[in-house]
């Protein structure tokens, strides 16, 4: 039997704007790059967490995109940590893989980055977020060619109906050259909001 | 020494991005790791590639790093007596 | 919910393009590490396809100029996978395809950089055979390949789809061995997992494709009983002190399977042969009470082969529950972590009707999958 998912929450990062649940919170000078963007907001929401500045730009992404979900969600701690984290994007961590690229073409310049290849998998962004709030769940990190929300669906129903999580954040994460595009969705069994996954790509495709 | 000891300063902010960091936060004794500017495993590594690229000096055992990334202070010594560059 | 079982399934390494002849050569205690001077500016040790034969194999499918190294080494397994199946592909047949760098080679060889793109990869495979659905595309760094099959599982269980054809592979690339030279974790000789003398990982490369379905027709059909894929939430790159995300979903594997840690009869570990790597999989498993089940890795035949390696070590696993033997850990001397483990020192004959894989990655990933034999 089918699991029915509710969206707890959700956010949207692209074109130097970030709403949560439908509501615009910040608009940002269109002439920032991301890494300047993602710094304002950073200090502007007093997030006080040094790792940040480590992080590649799709960690910042992810990172960024999951503590406005979890701040919208306003649930324990207790309940989060069991949370299962299912990303996916279409350039997986080709913006970071450029850079380590770029360190070794020159061999009389070689000096690959340890801090910049430990970047070159998309599914480190989950590994942060699950350090940033301790979530020892399930993950997952899906690539493809464009936002799949089926397949999200069906793998945080499965996790559901499996007994591996009772809460899935799902998502769209990606950074690509100067584009960035984060969409993350917090579902559980039910939830106090009624968001379908029908409503989800909706959200998507008009947000 | 100084000019050298403030050039770290710069560089280990810079390179390991230590946003919350400017040259005169850091003490020339201050604990690199642990308790100080809580440096973590790839910092240490990044800090290897540091002396290679700008000071010519190659470490390839783990507890060498060890020993040297105590401090700034330390570190400065070190490079002083083994740069190639 | 449906129960759902593995099946045919093909190696593309080093060591042969299929499965039985890898499963010889490793009988035989044969490694398909070796010394390499041209990948990075410095020489290292690694497991590596030999292009010509590589072409060669591949000739008969297509014209081995217009392929990526990848792309040929996933269609030759997968072409041999999808012809020994007992199912054809439909609209509920998946393809689920497991990497973590694809075809990075593209960012600084003759193809395009756009090659690079995953998807570029994944459509060319679903373009070859013809696939009616769109690919799934798993990128999980070194628990991707584990991670499909538990993917695959777990969507066929649910109906999703009634079965899936799951490709595993990556290459050595002088972008993948250049970085884990930047973490100075590669070895100076063949990698020794579990060893007193280990020094690091020897990189390999591979293809490996399994059929999965809700049906058990085939013979070798073995069902998938559990599984699980915690985060240790603690550090990107360093293996838990306490190996909590494997123990977890070890946990969460035999909860599903409803067995106890005893009934599994082998233990097809991760074992890369970092220091720091062993140490927590000796942790993990001790805590999971599974410190004397027969254990080995197969880094030492294969090194690491990234996104393809818990897919290739798990159709070993599925080869050793076939013959009941329990295949020497290659490259094992003396015990080289603080907790006890029964590693196996030489191939022996041994019922073996329960095995469990396990993985962990960068990122704090870790999965586990049980498998249990079938009796028709």
């Amino acid at each position: 039997m089918k699991k029915n998912l509710n969206t707890i929450a959700y956010c949207r990062i692209k074109n130097h704007t970030i709403s949560v649940n439908g509501k615009l919170l910040y608009t940002k000078d269109s002439q920032l790059t991301f890494p300047e963007f993602a710094k304002q907001v950073y200090k502007e929401k007093n997030i006080a967490y040094p790792k940040f500045f480590k992080m590649d730009n799709l960690s910042k992404l992810g990172f960024l995109a999951s503590e406005f979900i979890f701040e919208a969600a306003k649930l324990d701690s207790d309940i989060i940590k069991n949370t299962g984290i299912v990303l996916s994007n279409r350039a997986s961590s080709l913006d970071t893989d450029r850079k380590h690229q770029e360190t070794i073409n020159d061999k009389n310049n070689y000096y690959p980055s340890p801090a910049v290849f430990v970047y070159t998998l998309a599914n480190i962004m989950i590994g942060e977020i699950s350090i940033r709030h301790q979530i020892k769940g399930e993950n997952v990190f899906f690539v493809a060619e464009q936002f799949n929300e089926i397949l999200l669906e069906q793998y945080a129903s499965s996790l559901i109906q499996n007994k591996k999580s009772d809460l899935v954040l799902c998502g769209w994460v990606d950074i690509d050259k100067d584009k960035y595009d984060a969409f993350m969705y917090l579902v559980a069994e039910e939830g106090p909001q009624k968001y379908s996954k029908e409503i989800i790509k909706k959200i998507y495709t008009e947000d | 020494m100084d000019a050298l000891k403030k050039e770290l300063k710069e560089s280990i902010i810079e390179q390991l991005n230590l946003e919350d960091f400017s040259v005169d936060d850091i003490a020339d004794d201050d604990a690199l790791f642990g308790d100080g500017l809580g440096l973590d495993s790839i910092d240490a590594l990044e800090l290897i590639v540091m002396l290679d690229k700008d000071y010519g000096i190659k470490l390839t055992d783990p507890n060498e790093g060890k020993a040297v990334f105590v401090s700034v202070e330390v570190l400065a010594k070190y490079i002083t007596d083994n740069r190639t560059k | 919910m449906k129960d759902v079982f593995i099946s045919s399934n093909t190696i593309v390494s080093p060591l042969g393009f299929n499965s039985e002849t890898n499963v010889l050569e490793i009988s035989k205690a044969h490694s398909g590490i070796t010394l390499h001077k041209d990948i990075s500016t410095m020489p290292c040790y690694a497991a590596i396809i030999d292009n010509k034969k590589l072409d060669k194999a591949f000739y008969t499918l297509g014209n081995p100029k217009a392929y990526t190294k990848l792309e040929k080494m996933m269609i030759l397994s997968l072409q041999d996978t999808i012809s020994q199946s007992s199912f054809t592909i439909t609209d509920k047949t998946a393809l689920i395809i497991a990497t973590t760098k694809g075809n990075i080679d593209a960012l600084n060889n003759n193809f395009k950089p756009e090659r690079a793109y995953l998807p570029a990869l994944s459509e060319k495979i679903k373009t070859f055979f013809n696939f009616k659905t769109e690919p799934i595309i798993i990128s999980n760094a070194c628990v991707s390949g584990i991670l499909a099959i538990a993917t695959a599982k777990r969507l066929i269980q649910n109906d999703y789809y009634d079965n899936a054809f799951v490709v595993g592979g990556d290459i050595v690339s002088e972008f993948t061995i250049s970085g884990f030279q930047s973490f100075q974790a590669i070895s100076e000789t063949p990698c020794k997992p579990f060893s007193k003398h280990r020094t690091g990982i020897s990189i390999g490369e591979a293809a490996a494709s399994v059929a999965i379905s809700n049906q058990n027709k085939a013979k070798e059909a073995i069902q998938i009983i559990g599984d699980g894929s915690c985060n240790d939430a603690n550090h990107i790159s360093g293996p838990s002190r306490t190996g909590e995300g494997l123990y977890l979903s070890m946990l969460s594997a035999l909860k599903e399977a409803k067995i106890q840690p005893e009934e599994i009869n082998y233990i097809s570990a991760h074992g890369t042969a970092t220091a720091f790597n062993d140490e927590m999989e000796a942790i993990a498993f001790n805590r999971a009470k599974l410190e004397h089940i027969p254990l080995n890795s197969l880094k030492g035949y294969y090194g690491h082969t990234l996104g393809a390696s818990g897919l290739l070590e798990t159709i070993i696993g599925m080869h050793s529950l076939k013959n009941n033997t329990l295949y020497e850990s290659l490259g094992f001397d003396e015990l080289g972590v603080s907790m006890p483990l029964n590693i196996i020192k030489n191939t022996t004959k041994k019922t073996i009707n329960t095995f469990l894989k396990t993985a962990s990655g960068f990122g704090g990933c870790n999965t586990a999958v049980i498998f249990k034999k079938v009796t028709h």
